[in-house]
């Protein structure tokens, strides 16, 4: 994974409101990043510049905090996000197994992006839907009581939707 | 007659939104249909009440076709058509044997409307606090009902408010940590979607008792639902005149901000938690001064968590001595916990502090899946530890569970069976807490890294026989070293399963065993000729095919392909796969 992209014509109109809204107070550059993260998918350089110069805040200050939490992202993601939950209850009930099984499917660790664009791993902590154990979530859908075969049967459907398979 | 869906996170993964789509379709009009949220038993999801004047029929893991059939016994009137979907007696005892504070509305009022929470006597306890009571008051009847910090580390709620109201500031600020990160848990967010509106109020009377004008919820940005329901119940709580300027028409005013946590454990931790408030990456700041002098933004801040609030309206409605009456000497009240893992029956069970783990395990829990055998529980997550099955009558009581060497922690309760790898078990936590210390301190951010890489081997069957004293120096210099209670607890899983578990650790040291089967380095399977009738059905599942073989013929594992994950040997219906 690299660390930055050298993104420079994201349409920065689109920050706009956000800005105007919460760009004023230093405090709010999470709130910011977040909405930014929203509207973009990632936080490209040319929008982490933008922020910097509307708020005040330096540019190592915004990469040092976007660096720090998990939810922010430097470099695009695939058009379907999987995100395999290794809670302690996934964990007890197969995650690893699930991992495994979905990554050397899609041919791709944690945290990369499939080269057709379609699919990221990113592993996390807990989705809280601990009863459904193991669990991923891909986009908003969330999949619950897993198994391997479980799992890649639910990614070549998608593939097969978008006509990859 | 009244139908309600239950719509907690758990519930909608499991399919309660096609069945509340279905009974929309279906329930002639004159039926009321609605939704609550996490009703609590997560294992039976989703669940459908349906309220026939007194009488309620709850209808369990409810599919489509299901939906449909209760539909047509509600329209009828004829639950004989409906009947064998309704919940066992056996599974009733799940929720009847739980006593219920802070989860008293979930399950039983929809979130999303102000009026379900009003109906129960909602905001009358805030309205008795700033009408007829001094803030001092309030504070005593939370001294007197001895409720302690639910976020896991049980420090007097009083005695923090107190100590937030004697700093003098025309600024304060009330905050409460939802940023649930501990793995394993959900008790805060099934709180909020179940009932927003009880940690408001909670807040508010927190704000009133410590003079605060602000209150801010720090929410995890991974539970969606619990953020839109909590600004809805904001909004609502707002235009009926409970958040605002001049409250009940008196001098207090308080309103209420929700700021999205991005993900980071440490966040937990309070004053790391401020700093993330404040813009920045979460690091623990040094302590004292202690948020109640010198807080966000450097004013005086009190912060507590969403179960502490839930209990607060509770408790001036119905005093401080009937909580206090519950539970034991040192611990009062109730406790919600997460219970998951390996048992039978998952979800929140909320209990007076002083039943034992046996009780929430084999009592309201049913026991162990599949019939195998109870090793451990893990409570409190990467701060806690595990404790065996010789300590299944330890109390849950703070003190009683720290003796174990766990902690009671913020509720979570995840059972492990034989098949569960203790050294596996410490891997997995180290994993997450290398991962998620923030770096400030050297023992910490270089100690678990250390740890994680010395536990790595010893799972991948390269173990040295120093290894675990090593292990020991390294957890007693992280607890020493570190100034947040990240680290200080972080070496609590791996000091708990080499008190309890010890054995499994030189086994997989001397000889390179894993007594539970997982390690997947550790383990080899294979397929036994004789046993083996040809059926493909492994070869089918694999996730690698590793697996080849002609139909009706013995199949083989390829040992390069396989990635030891056990699903062959869970598909052989005739047994035909071993570890050797």
């Amino acid at each position: 994974m690299t660390l930055f992209n050298s993104k420079n014509d994201s349409d920065l109109s689109l920050l706009d409101e956000t800005l105007e809204r919460y760009g004023d107070v230093p405090e709010n550059l999470i709130t910011v990043l977040q909405s930014a993260q929203e509207i973009y998918g990632y936080l490209p350089t040319d929008v982490i510049i933008r922020i910097s110069q509307r708020m005040g805040v330096p540019i190592t200050k915004i990469v040092g905090v976007a660096t720090f939490y998990s939810q922010f992202r430097l470099t695009p993601i695939g058009k379907y996000l999987i995100m395999l939950c290794k809670g302690t209850a996934c964990h007890v009930n197969g995650a690893d197994g699930i991992y495994d099984a979905i990554s050397s499917h899609l041919g791709i660790n944690d945290n990369e992006t499939t080269e057709d664009g379609l699919f990221t791993i990113k592993c996390v902590a807990c989705l809280g839907c601990c009863s459904l154990s193991p669990v991923m979530m891909i986009n908003d859908d969330t999949y619950g009581s897993l198994t391997p075969e479980k799992a890649i049967n639910i990614l070549d459907s998608i593939s097969q939707k978008e006509g990859n398979a | 007659m009244k139908v309600v869906v239950g719509q907690g996170s758990c519930g909608i993964a499991a399919g309660a939104g096609k069945a509340f789509d279905i009974l929309e379709n279906k329930l002639n009009k004159n039926h009321e249909l609605t939704f609550t949220g996490c009703i609590g038993m997560c294992y039976l999801e989703p669940i459908v009440d349906v309220y026939n004047n007194d009488e309620l029929h709850r209808f369990v893991k409810v599919s489509g076709e299901i939906a449909e059939k209760i539909a047509e016994a509600v329209n009828n009137n004829d639950f004989s058509i409906s009947a064998e979907y309704e919940i066992a007696d056996d599974d009733k005892a799940f929720l009847s044997s739980q006593t219920r504070i802070a989860l008293r509305h979930c399950g039983l009022i929809n979130p999303e409307k102000i009026e379900d929470y009003i109906a129960d006597n909602g905001y009358e306890a805030i309205k008795k606090c700033v009408t007829q009571m001094t803030p001092e008051e309030v504070i005593e009847i939370i001294k007197i009902s001895g409720l302690a910090g639910r976020g896991g580390a049980g420090f007097p709620t009083w005695f923090k408010w107190n100590a937030a109201r004697n700093s003098e500031s025309e600024d304060k600020y009330l905050i409460c940590n939802a940023d649930e990160g501990d793995p394993g848990a959900f008790m805060d967010r099934a709180v909020i979607e179940s009932d927003p509106h009880t940690l408001l109020e909670g807040m508010l009377i927190g704000a009133y008792a410590i003079g605060a004008k602000e209150a801010i919820v720090y929410v995890r940005a991974e539970y969606p639902l619990a953020v839109k329901r909590l600004k809805k119940a904001i909004k609502q709580a707002r235009e009926a005149g409970f958040i605002g300027k001049n409250i009940f028409g008196t001098d207090f005013s308080c309103d209420f901000t929700i700021k999205a946590g991005a993900g980071a454990f440490v966040c937990g931790e309070e004053t790391a938690l401020i700093e993330s408030l404040e813009g920045s990456r979460g690091m623990p700041r040094l302590k004292p001064p202690f948020p109640a002098q010198s807080g966000f933004l450097r004013k005086p801040s009190n912060i507590n968590n969403v179960e502490t609030f839930a209990n607060v309206a509770w408790i001036i409605n119905n005093g401080g001595e009937k909580f206090a009456a519950m539970g034991t000497e040192t611990s009062k009240g109730t406790k919600v916990f997460a219970l998951t893992g390996k048992v039978n029956k998952g979800g929140l069970v909320e209990i007076p502090m002083g039943k034992t783990l046996r009780d929430v395990i084999f009592g309201i829990g049913g026991g162990i899946r599949d019939g195998k055998e109870f090793k451990a529980v893990q409570m409190g997550g990467p701060s806690g530890g595990c404790i065996p099955a010789h300590l299944l009558d330890t109390v849950i009581d703070y003190k009683a569970l720290s003796a174990t060497g766990a902690i009671m922690g913020s509720g979570g309760m995840v059972v492990m069976d034989e098949s569960t790898c203790m050294v596996g078990m410490a891997k997995f936590f180290l994993d997450f807490t290398a991962k998620e210390s923030c770096g400030k301190c050297t023992h910490c951010r270089i100690g678990t890294k250390r740890m994680l890489e010395i536990l790595t081997r010893i799972t991948e069957g390269e173990g040295k026989p120093e290894d675990i004293s090593l292990l020991e120096e390294l957890c007693y210099s992280i607890k020493d070293g570190a100034l947040c209670g990240l680290g200080q607890t972080a070496p609590n899983p791996v000091l708990t399963t080499l008190k309890y578990f010890r054995d499994e650790y030189t086994d997989h040291i001397e000889n390179k065993h894993c007594t539970a089967h997982e390690c997947s380095k550790l383990v080899k399977y294979k397929i036994n000729a004789d046993a083996c009738r040809g059926c493909t059905a492994c070869a089918g599942k694999c996730p690698t095919d590793a697996i080849t073989g002609e139909v009706k013929k013995a199949h083989l594992i390829d040992r390069d392909k396989c990635i030891g994950c056990g699903t062959c040997m869970a598909t052989c219906r005739f047994g035909a796969v071993e570890v050797e």
